[in-house]
């Protein structure tokens, strides 16, 4: 269940990488950056963060059992 | 000459590096082609991520975000974070696993077991090979552009020469241009750059070249951080830098009127390359565990973040300083060094960080052309029992050399088009084949006619768009991007590929039950 949520999230993220609020903002954050920036700069670590939780949630543990498993050249 | 000094070390010690970690080469085909799969989570990342970032990180980003404004960043760096460790975890993961247990050292090797068919390959081997070479041609010529442009000489605003090339009191280099000059000529930076990477290539195969971008990802990661630390001091701050470009380009602050929201969403289908990128296949197989992937999918949306935040900053702030005005685009990041720090040695490092982004892909690619010419093409006709061990290392080699030379060659070329358009053009053709992969590893009812006329309509349709754009569309901004119906062709290309792999296999007859259950296997692994 954990997986699917992985999932919703992911493509939660991409449709809230269309900032299309921020579009004409030309607010400066801290005064250094400017908006449209450092929206994209914490979505690059909400993106680490959810790449995180697929690890944890959503990988396929038995992957690499079945990958050993009579692994081959031979048959390329 | 201190910056070509700094340069020259850097090399040096990019080539001791390869000869050094050629060493551990273990004399196999195997370990020739994918590293006999055996390559932690630290050098995967480093390999994957170098390979992944072209010298585009460094000078493309100061350059498109001078040109566009501040949205360049959510157009390439923070889609890139989510979607290309999605290709790594959803495609990489499964066909390091294919490869492991099948033994595969190519995609056409895949792709023909998948949908059983020897077309596939004799299909879509000539379309990789097409998207590659452009690829590194832009990388060869990147490199040369950049050394003589270093080397130059510079021209007062009146005309008049301010300092001839910097090899011009040696004699070297000579040229009826005053500016050109003693300049370090592009075919020589080439035949450097070819030559060293092919030493090391060629000694050790893909360990020395995951070594080797290891190394030149280390440099360029940490140029970036150097040159944006410098300049920012040098503005008085970044706060000041930032409010320079409020008081002088305010515009370039948002994305109204620079980037259409259209386009913004249509970037999305150019890092899907990553899922069909040759070179980025082999080194998913050099993979030791799958849990080599773990760190890979985590760090890369933060290691594009700290390569492209910098950047980003660089370029929108060379609009706040007037200095800089009328710069040509590809120029700002080593203008905004040489007038802003003043301090030959930063330059010097500079240069060898945008040589060695260049590098850490042109290895790789090198590489993977060698792999698929010896594995696709040899013993796909001879058969893998026609040759021994070493032979197949040899042709492996032969391959490096030949693939090194005739790219070479081709960079001498006085070509009829601008080789950087096309390089976006490769990007695009290879994410617009990502239907294909992704429906290979989670689609069991993708056939072998679904997949052969998805790669045939969307070659065609890339071929026709291409023509379009090199020959006939004219436009008065030369930094206006060609778009259908207001998107990227991407988009276009991506639809097409989609839509004919599902419609031609629903037409036609699944693949049969021992295909299926050779890939899709009842376990978690499937999931």
């Amino acid at each position: 269940m954990k997986s699917k949520w992985v999932w919703i999230i992911f493509v939660l993220l991409f449709i809230l990488h269309q900032d299309f609020w921020l579009w004409d903002d030309r607010t400066l954050v801290f005064g250094v950056m400017p908006i449209g920036l450092a929206y994209h700069a914490g979505f690059s670590i909400a993106a680490a963060l959810l790449w995180v939780s697929a690890v944890k949630w959503a990988w396929p543990s038995d992957i690499e059992a079945w990958a050993d498993e009579d692994a081959t050249g031979s048959e390329a | 000459m201190t910056p070509i000094v700094v340069i020259l070390i850097y090399l040096g010690l990019l080539l001791a590096l390869g000869v050094v970690s050629s060493r551990f080469f273990r004399g196999t085909s195997n370990d020739f082609f994918v590293a006999s799969r055996s390559i932690g989570p630290f050098l995967l990342l480093m390999s994957v991520f170098g390979t992944t970032m072209t010298g585009f990180a460094l000078v493309g980003s100061s350059a498109k975000t001078y040109e566009s404004g501040i949205g360049v960043y959510g157009l390439m760096a923070s889609y890139s974070g989510l979607l290309h460790s999605a290709c790594f975890f959803l495609i990489g993961i499964k066909l390091w696993a294919f490869g492991k247990k099948y033994g595969y050292v190519t995609q056409c090797q895949y792709f023909r077991a998948r949908f059983q068919s020897n077309t596939i390959g004799y299909v879509l081997f000539p379309v990789l090979v097409v998207l590659i070479i452009p690829y590194l041609l832009v990388g060869l010529i990147a490199a040369g552009s950049a050394i003589k442009g270093l080397t130059s000489g510079v021209v007062k605003p009146d005309g008049t020469l301010l300092r001839p090339g910097m090899f011009a009191e040696y004699g070297l280099f000579e040229s009826t241009n005053p500016v050109l000059n003693g300049a370090v000529p592009p075919w020589l930076t080439g035949i450097v750059i070819a030559g060293i990477v092919l030493v090391y290539v060629f000694l050790g195969g893909v360990r020395s070249t995951t070594w080797a971008n290891t190394f030149q990802t280390i440099v360029f990661m940490v140029t970036g951080i150097i040159a944006f630390t410098l300049i920012a001091k040098a503005l008085g701050g970044p706060a000041a830098a930032s409010q320079a470009v409020v008081e002088r380009a305010p515009e370039s602050l948002a994305r109204e009127g620079k980037i259409s929201k259209l386009q913004f969403f249509s970037y999305a289908f150019i890092p899907l390359s990553v899922g069909m990128f040759p070179h980025l296949f082999q080194h998913w197989l050099t993979a030791r565990s799958a849990k080599s992937f773990r760190l890979v999918v985590i760090a890369h949306p933060i290691f594009i973040m700290l390569v492209w935040v910098p950047c980003v900053l660089i370029g929108v702030w060379a609009l706040g300083v007037a200095k800089m005005d009328g710069t040509p685009p590809n120029a700002v990041l080593g203008k905004m060094v040489a007038v802003l720090v003043h301090q030959p040695v930063v330059t010097g490092v500079l240069f060898a960080g945008i040589l060695a982004a260049i590098m850490s892909s042109l290895d790789s690619q090198f590489m993977c052309l060698s792999t698929m010419f010896t594995n696709d093409v040899v013993v796909h006709a001879k058969g893998e029992d026609h040759f021994t061990d070493k032979q197949l290392l040899w042709i492996g080699r032969i391959f490096v050399i030949g693939i090194v030379a005739m790219t070479y060659a081709i960079s001498l070329m006085k070509l009829p088009i601008n080789v950087f358009d096309l390089g976006v053009w490769c990007f695009s053709g290879f994410g617009a084949l990502f239907p294909i992969a992704f429906a290979a590893v989670y689609w069991k009812r993708a056939t072998k006619a679904g997949a052969i006329a998805a790669v045939v309509a969307t070659a065609a349709l890339w071929l026709g768009l291409i023509s379009y754009d090199l020959f006939v569309f004219k436009t008065d901004h030369p930094e206006e991007e060609f778009l259908l119906m207001g998107m990227m062709p991407a988009a276009a290309l991506f639809a097409t590929c989609l839509v004919t792999l599902v419609l031609v296999s629903l037409a036609t007859q699944t693949p049969d039950a021992k295909t299926i259950a050779k890939f899709f296997p009842k376990s978690t692994a499937n999931r």
